[in-house]
C-alpha cells in the first residue's frame, strides 16, 4: 500500500462526507456524522503523511483534532438537544423560520 | 531547562481569570450575576493591561515558534479585549430582561476572548486550528443560549454545521501542506516556498483553506449562514459576533496567507478577487430589498467584508495595513449598530423592522444622533470614520493596478449609501407611533456613547489609529 492508497481513501471519506451534508436532508444527527467523518478523513490524511515523511509531528496533530472533534461532537449534540426542546423536531426541512 | 512563560502571560491570566471565574460563578448567590459580570469586565481589562505594559516592538518567534508576539498580535488583542468588555456592557441589560441570564454568558464571552488571542499569537497551523476552534465553540454555544427560542436554534444549528464544515476544509487543506512540506509552522511554510516550487497538491491545501477563511468571515459565495445567524441569534450576541471575531479572522488570514504563502500570492490574490467582488456587489445589493434590521446589518457585514478583503488583495504591507485599520473600524460601528438596537428594545420586545425606528429623532434625539453617526460611518461618509477605511483599502487596490476593482468597489458604496440613508431618514423624518422615550441603563448608554464618540473621534483624527495598524506591519 503506498502513500496515494490512503490518500484516495481519506479524498473518498471526505467527499462523502460533503456529499452526505449537502443532500441530506431527513435529520440534523446524519449531519453530525459528517462532520464526525470530515475530521476523520482529515485524521487520516495527517497519518498517512506522517508516516511517508517519517515525521511525528502529523501525529500529534492527530491528537489535537480528535480532541477538539469531541469536544465539538459534544457542543453539536447539546445544541441538537436543544434544537429538539424547542421545535419538538430535529428534521431539516424543518429549519427554514430564518429566510430572506 | 526552564522556560520563560511572562509574553504568554495575558492569555495564561486571562484562562486562570476564566477557570477561577467558573467556579465562583457556581457558589455566587446573587440572582441577576453581577458579581460574575463585574469579574468577567475586571479580568478582561487586567489581561488587556498586561498587553498593554508588554507591548512588543519587534517580532518574537516564542515556545518552539508555536507562538509569535509582534506589535499585530498584540494590537489585534487589545483591541479584541476592548471590543469584547463593550459588547458584555451592551450585553448585560439586555440578557437581565431575558431567560438568558446565566454566568456561563459572560464565561462563554472569556473563553472566546482567549481563543482569539490564542489565534492572534498563532505561530503554527496548529495553533492557529486550536485557537480558532476554542473561538468557534464558544460562539456557537452563545448562539445557543436562548434556549426557548425557535429562532436561536435553528441559528445555533446553522452556524454550528456551518462552522465545522469550515473547520473540516481548513483541516484538510493543512494536511496537504503539512504533506507537501512536512512542516506545520507558518515561518517554514514560507522558507519551503522560498526554494522550491509550489506543486499542484500545496495549491490544492491552498485553495481549501482559503475557502475555510471564507467561510469564517462570511464572504460570498459562502455567506448562506452569515444572515440566519445574524437574525437569530440574541441580539447581545450578533453584536459579539459581529465586532471581535472579525478580528481574530484577520490575524488568522495574514499569519497564512500574508506571512505564510507570501510567495504564492498569485495564487490565493485571484480567489480573494472574485469573493471580494462577489461580496460587494451581492451584500449591497441584497442588503436594499431587506426590511429587517438585523438581517440588513448581516448584508451589509457581507459587503463589508468584501470591502476588506480588497486590503489583503493588494498582497503588501500597504494594503494589509489597510484592512486592518478597514476591521477594527468596522468592528467598532457594527458593535455600535447592534448595540443600538439592543438600546431601543423595549423591555422584551425586539426591534425587528427597520419601521420600528420611526420618530426615534423625536422620541429621543441624542440615541438617534448616535445611532445615526453609526449608520453613516458605515455608508462611509466623510466626517466618519469609515470614509478613512474605505479610502485606505481603495488606494490599496489602486496601488496593485486593479483600478476596475477601485472603480466598481466606490460605484457598489454608492448603492450602500441608500440602505444605510433609508434608515436615517426613517429615524429623523417618519413620524413616531408611540410616544413612549425610549429608557435604558447607565452602562448601556455609556457603550453606546463610547462608539458613537469612537466613530467621530477617528473620523476626525484617524492618524494615531493609521500608525498602529502601518506599525503592525513593518516586518512582513
Amino acid at each position: 500500500m503506498s502513500l496515494t492508497h490512503y490518500l484516495m481513501v481519506s479524498a473518498i471519506l471526505f467527499a462523502i462526507s460533503v456529499i452526505g451534508i449537502i443532500i441530506n436532508r431527513k435529520n440534523v444527527i446524519t449531519l453530525l456524522m459528517c462532520i464526525e467523518l470530515m475530521l476523520l478523513a482529515v485524521n487520516t490524511n495527517f497519518i498517512a503523511f506522517s508516516r511517508y515523511l517519517n515525521d511525528e509531528v502529523g501525529q500529534i496533530f492527530v491528537f489535537f483534532i480528535l480532541t477538539v472533534a469531541a469536544a465539538e461532537a459534544a457542543i453539536g449534540l447539546a445544541i441538537l438537544v436543544v434544537l429538539f426542546r424547542s421545535n419538538k423536531d430535529i428534521d431539516v426541512e424543518e429549519l427554514r423560520e430564518l429566510k430572506g | 531547562m526552564s522556560v520563560d512563560l511572562m509574553p504568554m502571560l495575558p492569555e495564561l491570566f486571562l484562562l486562570t481569570a476564566t477557570c477561577i471565574l467558573l467556579i465562583v460563578d457556581v457558589f455566587a448567590k446573587d440572582f441577576d450575576r453581577l458579581q460574575t459580570y463585574r469579574l468577567a469586565q475586571l479580568s478582561l481589562l487586567i489581561t488587556g493591561v498586561i498587553v498593554i505594559a508588554q507591548f512588543p516592538d519587534l517580532q518574537y518567534h516564542l515556545y518552539q515558534r508555536h507562538f509569535i508576539l509582534d506589535p499585530m498580535a498584540a494590537t489585534v488583542k487589545v483591541s479584541v479585549i476592548a471590543l469584547t468588555m463593550i459588547a458584555m456592557m451592551f450585553a448585560r441589560p439586555y440578557i437581565l430582561q431575558r431567560p438568558i441570564l446565566r454566568g456561563e454568558y459572560f464565561i462563554l464571552h472569556l473563553f472566546a476572548v482567549i481563543g482569539m488571542m490564542v489565534l492572534a499569537g498563532g505561530g503554527s497551523l496548529l495553533t492557529l486550528y486550536l485557537g480558532l476552534e476554542l473561538l468557534s465553540l464558544s460562539l456557537y454555544a452563545l448562539v445557543a443560549m436562548h434556549r426557548h427560542s425557535t429562532l436561536s436554534s435553528e441559528a445555533a444549528v446553522k452556524y454550528f454545521v456551518m462552522g465545522a464544515i469550515a473547520s473540516g476544509f481548513l483541516l484538510y487543506g493543512m494536511s496537504m501542506v503539512y504533506g507537501v512540506t512536512g512542516k506545520i509552522h507558518i515561518t517554514d511554510i514560507a522558507q519551503y516556498l522560498e526554494t522550491a516550487e509550489a506543486s499542484l497538491t500545496l495549491r490544492f491545501g491552498l485553495v481549501f483553506m482559503v475557502v475555510a477563511m471564507a467561510f469564517k468571515f462570511g464572504a460570498v459565495p459562502f455567506q448562506m449562514w452569515v444572515p440566519d445567524v445574524y437574525h437569530g441569534a440574541p441580539t447581545s450576541v450578533t453584536a459579539f459576533i459581529a465586532s471581535a471575531p472579525k478580528i481574530a479572522a484577520f490575524a488568522l488570514v495574514i499569519r497564512i496567507l500574508g506571512y505564510g504563502f507570501e510567495k504564492v500570492l498569485i495564487d490565493w490574490q485571484g480567489m480573494l478577487i472574485i469573493m471580494a467582488t462577489l461580496s460587494i456587489v451581492i451584500g449591497n445589493l441584497v442588503a436594499l430589498a431587506q426590511d429587517n434590521i438585523k438581517r440588513l446589518l448581516a448584508y451589509s457585514a457581507i459587503a463589508h467584508v468584501g470591502y476588506f478583503l480588497l486590503g489583503i488583495i493588494a498582497g503588501n504591507g500597504v494594503g494589509y495595513s489597510a484592512a486592518f485599520f478597514y476591521i477594527i473600524t468596522y468592528a467598532i460601528m457594527s458593535l455600535g449598530g447592534f448595540g443600538c438596537l439592543i438600546y431601543l428594545a423595549k423591555g422584551k420586545q425586539e426591534v425587528s423592522l427597520i419601521s420600528d425606528l420611526k420618530g426615534l429623532g423625536q422620541r429621543n434625539p441624542w440615541g438617534g444622533l448616535l445611532i445615526s453617526f453609526l449608520f453613516l460611518s458605515m455608508a462611509g461618509l466623510p466626517p466618519f470614520v469609515g470614509f478613512w477605511a474605505k479610502l485606505e483599502v481603495i488606494r490599496a487596490v489602486l496601488e496593485a493596478n486593479l483600478v476596475w476593482l477601485a472603480i466598481l468597489a466606490a460605484a457598489m458604496s454608492i448603492v450602500g449609501l441608500f440602505y444605510y440613508l433609508k434608515v436615517v431618514k426613517v429615524i429623523f423624518f417618519d413620524p413616531p407611533e408611540a410616544e413612549t422615550k425610549v429608557k435604558a441603563e447607565r452602562g448601556l448608554r455609556l457603550a453606546l456613547g463610547i462608539t458613537g464618540v469612537t466613530v467621530v473621534a477617528l473620523g476626525l483624527f484617524p492618524a494615531q489609529l493609521l500608525e498602529v495598524c502601518r506599525q503592525a506591519f513593518q516586518y512582513l
